[in-house]
């Protein structure tokens, strides 16, 4: 498909459209690398809990966990409370370890990997080789090599094929390295975080999580320390019938800084693939987790056909006094979304702050938004989601903000915009508030014509008609989101959501 | 697993309640009742842990006696000054000598128990029709329940321009009343009636109004549900709006343990208007929950939502609000507001504003906040000579006035600002 038959009405740039329409008929990292893998058989039982727990030789406690994940995931039941309709996933069809067979040897460095494995990575625009400077994403012109290092995990099905940068990191302090290794060369650290912010039993598919992750990305940054460069993590979904659990934990302590990027892709199949991974950040007190994510799974053809089902729970402890966390996420892939990062802003004066894109396109279903939980005094927290339907996809924000009686003089404002495109698409807002204190101010708006007074009224007493000063507003402010964004993510983010919002207004 | 326990749960929460109540056969309404009974008997009654229930218990509307409220108190009588055909119901049941006779130019008028006895009736094929429409997609037992149930009820049937409001006057004298009603309110073409609805019914209410406004018809509600403490009040509005119409609904809640109002307005032709409105005002054992649903099916439909809510003492504010446009409901103008002042900490503001929208030419917004009283705007009023508590209660009526500014005429809305000063005046500084 190339066109999308629409019919827009007037206000909706025909840009926007025709972005809309790009991304719909082209996927341009929907090819497979072919490599022979090794597979754990078909479904989930205790002995493939067993299994992947034995191939990341993991100590004794962590398969007890996993094997407690395991018999209580087999007592609960699929929620079913998104407004996403999917068929009834079958969890015995799906294999839940999928390796390169030369992965088998575990290589003591990226120069042993695989030279497919690595051409795979080069291809998606991932450097794994260290000399390799980032240099933009394939296809972003004129991205400056600007010399920044960005170290990379890069995941492949269940195993991560190695992490860059590790040694410059570790003389700064930083460990950044796999979770399997992690659990392998700092058991204690991840003994006493792992679970600590989404406990083993919290939903669905993090308990299935908590069972079956096969690796994922570690990250400790010790105090006083600013993480001396970004660290990401690619996850690359690429052996059929296979599901991705990985599983990443980011411990920031007193005063530290890091920014971490996720990127993720996936060949164009005619079946369903399942993603379910947990993200758990722990922040320490005045420390400061910047954590972005690209998720560019492959969405399925315009029928609705294929596509991965995205199941993820994301959640950032504020643990210390003036912790701070943001979110900020570009959704344009999988065929359903279903992924609320939450921020717990325990600490006093701690600060939470979710920005967030959504696209869904042709049958896509997207149900995303975030969670507020005020537990500290004079904790702050910001909610903006703009959310694109076009085709026949369903787009929802749902988020929780909830003010305990204790959380006194906090601060919450929350936005939503909403922009459809086309008479067949759905777009929906579902906001929980919960206040139970009266000096917290919690402001929530929904709307697609508000913008600042203060911005409008000084662009109309600059000349402009109010259209053009909401207009600019808007895209000004849509810009800032992706601004936000690391550089090397804001190149793929803008070429995806290259959309103006200028149809939202009015 | 705990899904049966619920599901289980919930039929032997209905079946201890129906095995209270004396189920009327009903004449005409017998099939309607029927029907009702059988769409009750697949949800049973709601429970804790139902979503549409996440912030309202519903322990006390299930029980299968009521709670008995406090020592009664005779209610302040409002709306004095209007001239208006009064119908009086004390504890649920009709009072003709307290009312006047039930003749109204232009409306015809009937109570249930007795038009139920006719073979031929024009309300039959209303009474229960939008209840069971209003069950989709969201189950709401209680008006079920209401509809196989109700004793009594007026049928109103509106043929032209009423000449005076119509005054539903509920008085409580027992502390345990149960009482159940159901009300059907049809407006013909292009005719037009004020309903005022005030008093408590009962310790106990549940009450039902069914209401079909065809083309060009109007209908302006005006509700102050009474000021006792000690009540457990559920209603249920159900409103079908054709071409052109004109709802307008308006409640004032003072005080009750338990109030939960829902409507469920529904628009089926174009270019029709429905503003649901409400001020509540609570100090202490204070549970109010609003409870909106608004389906957009037609072109050109406005509808608004203003819910203003004041809470001291611990009261709890609920606001569940939900605008749903349907494909094909292009130039949609759905508004919706939910606020809350809380006065001191103690009090919690629960929100649940929805918007689902499958139409894309059509402007939905909804906003809600939550807080204290602006400090800066005391300390302004202060400092021109106001005494702080004037103040406070200035600011307070200037909070809830978007509300009250829903109710068109101007004297009934006067006797409604005077009801929330004399609240305010009560419940100064305690």
């Amino acid at each position: 498909m190339t066109q999308l038959d629409i019919e827009v009405r007037d206000g909706v740039d025909r840009e926007t459209v025709e972005t809309v329409n790009a991304m719909a008929g082209k996927y341009k990292y929907g090819w497979e690398t072919e490599i022979e893998m090794d597979f754990a058989p078909k479904g989930v039982n205790e002995d493939i809990v067993r299994l992947i727990s034995g191939k990341n030789g993991e100590p004794e406690w962590m398969l007890e966990w996993r094997l407690a994940a395991f018999a209580r995931w087999k007592e609960m039941e699929e929620p079913d409370w998104a407004m996403v309709s999917y068929p009834k996933i079958d969890y015995q069809d799906i294999y839940y370890y999928a390796s390169p067979k030369s992965m088998e040897g575990k290589p003591k460095s990226l120069d042993e990997v695989d030279p497919k494995l690595l051409a795979t990575y080069e291809k998606l625009g991932i450097p794994l080789r260290e000399q390799m400077i980032l240099a933009g994403i394939e296809g972003a012109e004129g991205a400056p090599a600007d010399g920044r290092k960005v170290a990379v995990d890069a995941v492949f099905d269940s195993v991560s094929l190695g992490t860059t940068f590790q040694a410059e990191l570790l003389r700064a302090g930083v460990i950044f390295c796999s979770i399997s290794e992690a659990l392998r060369e700092h058991p204690e650290l991840v003994r006493k975080y792992i679970g600590s912010v989404v406990p083993q039993t919290d939903n669905y598919f993090a308990t299935l999580n908590s069972a079956v992750f096969s690796d994922g990305s570690f990250v400790y940054i010790p105090p006083g320390t600013r993480c001396p460069m970004e660290l990401s993590t690619y996850f690359r979904i690429n052996a059929e019938n296979t599901g991705q659990f990985e599983r990443t934990l980011i411990i920031c302590d007193k005063g530290a800084y890091v920014s971490y990027l996720e990127g993720c892709t996936a060949p164009k199949r005619d079946t369903n693939q399942l993603h379910a991974a947990v993200v758990e950040i722990v922040i320490m007190e005045d420390a400061e987790v910047k954590y972005s994510t690209v998720q560019n799974w492959y969405p399925g053809d315009e029928n609705g056909v294929g596509g991965i089902y995205n199941f993820v729970t994301k959640r950032a402890d504020c643990r210390g006094d003036r912790a701070k966390v943001m979110w900020t996420q570009v959704e344009t892939g999988s065929a359903i979304t279903w992924k609320y990062p939450s921020c717990i802003l325990r600490g006093d004066d701690s600060q939470g702050e979710f920005y967030s894109i959504a696209i869904a396109n042709n049958a896509q279903q997207a149900d995303t938004g975030t969670k507020m939980i005020h537990l500290g005094k004079r904790t702050k927290s910001r909610i903006v989601s703009k959310g694109i339907s076009a085709g026949r996809a369903q787009n929802t924000y749902r988020g929780l903000v909830t003010m305990h009686p204790k959380a006194l003089d906090s601060r919450n404002y929350t936005q939503c915009d909403s922009l459809l495109i086309g008479s067949n698409c759905g777009a929906h807002t579902v906001p929980y508030i919960e206040v139970k204190n009266n000096s917290s101010r919690v402001e929530h708006e929904a709307t697609t014509s508000k913008v600042d007074d203060d911005q409008l009224f000084y662009c109309r007493s600059r000349g402009m008609d109010e259209e053009e000063a909401v207009a600019l507003v808007v895209n000004g402010f849509c810009k800032e989101v992706l601004q936000s964004l690391p550089m090397e993510f804001a190149m793929e983010a803008q070429a995806l959501v290259a959309i103006s919002l200028e149809g939202s207004v009015g | 697993m705990a899904q049966l326990h619920a599901k289980q749960a919930k039929q032997d929460a209905l079946a201890a309640r129906l095995a209270g109540l004396d189920l009327p056969k009903g004449g005409w309404s017998a099939q309607a009742r029927g029907a009702a009974l059988a769409r009750l008997s697949d949800m049973g009654l709601p429970g804790k842990r139902d979503e549409y229930w996440r912030y309202t218990d519903p322990a006390a509307l299930n029980a299968v006696a009521p709670q008995p409220s406090d020592a009664l108190r005779a209610e302040t009588p409002i709306f004095t000054g209007k001239d208006k055909v009064r119908i009086v119901f004390v504890d649920g049941v009709f009072d003709a000598a307290a009312s006047d006779p039930l003749d109204l130019a232009q409306v015809e008028i009937t109570l249930l128990s007795q038009a139920d006895a006719q073979d031929v009736h024009w309300a039959k094929p209303l009474y229960g029709t939008l209840e069971a429409v209003g069950q989709t997609p969201v189950p709401r037992p209680f008006a079920a329940l209401n509809t196989a149930a109700a004793q009594e009820g007026l049928l109103i049937r509106v043929t032209g321009k009423a000449p005076r409001p119509l005054h539903i006057s509920y008085r409580q004298t027992s502390n345990t009343s149960d009482v159940m009603l159901h009300h059907c309110v049809k407006v013909e073409d292009g005719a037009a009636l004020t309903l005022l609805e005030t008093g408590i019914a009962g310790a106990r209410s549940n009450v039902v109004m069914e209401v079909q406004i065809a083309a060009n018809g109007t209908l302006h509600h005006i509700r102050p549900q009474g000021r006792a403490h000690g009540k457990h009040l559920l209603t249920h509005i159900f409103a079908r709006l054709a071409q052109n119409a004109l709802f307008k609904s308006f409640t004032l809640s003072m005080n009750g343990r338990l109030t939960r109002n829902e409507a469920v307005i529904e628009f089926t032709g174009h270019d029709a208007t429905a503003h649901i409105a409400g001020s509540a005002v609570g100090d202490g054992n204070f549970h109010h929950d609003d409870t909106v649903f608004v389906t957009h099916d037609a072109e050109r439909c406005e509808s608004r939502q203003v819910f203003k809510k004041v809470l001291k003492n611990g009261a709890v504010g609920v606001f569940q609000g939900k605008i749903l446009v349907k494909q094909g409901a292009q130039k949609t103008d759905g508004y919706q507001i939910s606020q809350a002042l809380m006065l001191d900490d103690d009090s919690q503001f629960l929100a649940k504003p929805e918007l689902e929208i499958y139409a894309d030419d059509v402007i939905c917004s909804h906003g809600s906040t939550s807080g204290a009283i602006d400090e800066n705007a005391l300390f302004y009023l202060q400092s021109r000579g106001v005494p702080k508590r004037a103040a406070q209660s200035l600011l307070v009526l200037a909070f809830l006035a978007e509300a009250i500014a829903e109710i068109d005429d101007e004297a009934l809305a006067e006797d409604v600002r005077a009801r929330m000063e004399d609240w305010l005046a009560r419940h100064e500084g305690k």
